[in-house]
């Protein structure tokens, strides 16, 4: 096992995502109420509808979180900088509950809609099979101690992984497809399309807190680690912070 | 650095590895078995019907080439820890990406070797007549074995060095293969009925994408993971 000197300042920083924790939660509140109240019944679908609020944000923002885990991922094995690790790792983490969220989410309503929980099409297929990428990817996390091995391997795991989203799209809509035209504000009535885009952006303002507040830990978390291997090596924190 | 030169660490690398692979012959039997057995297991699954088992031929043929083929690459890492052999193997003059293709080659070859042997066997135990466009077909299970061994190889580099190596491995790599398990069973299903739908252009197109991608980012981005 590698000791790897401390070579960036994981100190905490401003804690400027400390009102958002507050913001977040209470925007989402009052643009899910708005979305509630603000559209009629569908004409098939009826009050099902409303699971639209939360299924396409969150989907739309897990797609977002997979782009910055390839951006970091690529920033990380560039520079070498283990914040943009962290980064990485914490992006996957959220990213992945939200995957999971947006499969539990479509399968309560396919359930209602199309009678079954699930169903080969094309967008569910591929975004369970993302699921599976981004869990073993922390899967691979757990099982390595050394922590500059688990940065490189994670960057190739998240590089390869966020890759083979696209690919792994199309393999499967060739395959089969049966997913409605995916709910985006043209494609939905206006009365709709506003409580969609509300919520979004408050479903953004979710994922951003989770993910600064999920960073901000896993930078406290390897500042132990570096503290703990200088300790042991017998050089003060400071001695390697200089 | 002179194409020439690569070639040679490339080739010697592979040598060694085959060299390793010819010497332990019980491994590449034990893993051809293990790929006929699963070829049988899953025939008792779906019972004896004929036009069943013909449906069923060639998505089972590449899972049971999936499974075998994981044991492989195991191996060509389990190999290089004894002794510190990796450690050794680094210290050697020339590029990372060297190592990488010569452990590719080696394992395409094993690879190759198992499915020429399970293939055959498949199409007596799935009743599966070879098609009139056999060299397609041929070109589907080339391009499918090179997107699974270059993934294969790539990440058993980093899987057979962690704790639990062994489910480690196969989380990785088959969420990642599923536009190969896809493209290589639909390509080869339908060139098995004579490509009637017309779309097996479209999985092998699709194949020849998901390999070149893969290949490059496999060999630009495993001197970062072999050096940790």
């Amino acid at each position: 096992m590698s000791i790897s000197p401390q070579t960036t300042d994981l100190s905490p920083q401003s804690r400027w995502w400390k009102p958002l924790g507050w913001l977040a939660p209470v925007v989402l509140i009052g643009t899910q109420a708005f979305g509630l109240l603000s559209s009629p019944p569908d004409r098939d679908m009826g009050h099902l509808q409303k699971i639209m609020y939360v299924h396409v944000p969150v989907a739309w923002n897990f797609a977002l979180a997979f782009v910055v885990v390839f951006y970091a991922s690529v920033r990380y094995l560039w520079t070498r900088d283990e914040r943009h690790d962290l980064l990485a790792a914490s992006a996957v983490e959220v990213g992945t509950l939200f995957t999971g969220l947006t499969l539990v989410l479509g399968s309560l309503w396919g359930r209602m809609t199309w009678g079954v929980w699930w169903t080969w099409d094309a967008r569910l297929t591929s975004t369970a099979v993302l699921f599976m990428i981004f869990l073993s990817y922390l899967a691979l996390r757990s099982f390595t101690d050394d922590p500059e091995r688990r940065a490189r391997w994670s960057a190739a795991v998240g590089i390869f992984g966020a890759l083979n989203v696209p690919i792994v799209y199309m393999s499967v809509r060739w395959w089969r497809t049966l997913h409605q035209v995916q709910s985006s504000p043209s494609t939905v009535d206006p009365i709709y399309a506003w409580g969609l885009r509300l919520n979004a952006i408050a479903v953004l303002l979710l994922m951003t807190y989770f993910i600064a507040r999920r960073y901000e830990i896993a930078r406290a978390e390897r500042l132990l680690e570096h503290r703990r291997d200088s300790l042991a090596l017998g050089t003060s924190p400071e001695a390697v912070h200089a | 650095m002179s194409a020439a030169a690569s070639w040679t660490r490339v080739s010697a690398v592979a040598a060694k590895d085959l060299t390793a692979e010819r010497r332990a012959k019980a491994n590449i039997v034990a893993v051809t078995s293990l790929g006929a057995l699963t070829l049988l297991v899953f025939g008792f699954a779906i019972g004896p019907d004929v036009a069943t088992l013909r449906t069923a031929a060639a998505g089972i043929l590449w899972l049971s080439v999936l499974f075998s083929g994981v044991l492989v690459f195991h191996r060509s890492y389990q190999i290089e820890l004894d002794g510190g052999a990796l450690e050794t193997l680094l210290l050697y003059p020339g590029e990372r990406w060297e190592i990488f293709a010569g452990k590719l080659l080696a394992n395409l070859c094993i690879v190759l070797l198992v499915e020429a042997i399970v293939i055959p066997v498949a199409l007596v135990l799935y009743h599966v007549s070879v098609p009139d466009t056999w060299p397609a077909l041929l070109a589907v299970i080339m391009l499918g074995t090179l997107g699974f061994v270059t993934l294969g190889t790539f990440y058993s580099a980093m899987a057979s060095r962690t704790r639990s190596r062994e489910v480690l491995l196969p989380l990785l790599l088959f969420p990642m293969l599923v536009p190969v398990l896809l493209a290589a069973t639909e390509g080869s299903a339908s060139y098995l009925v004579g490509n009637a739908m017309g779309d097996a252009g479209a999985w092998l197109r699709l194949l020849v994408v998901f390999d070149v991608i893969f290949l490059l980012g496999a060999l630009l981005v495993f001197e970062h993971i072999i050096e940790a």
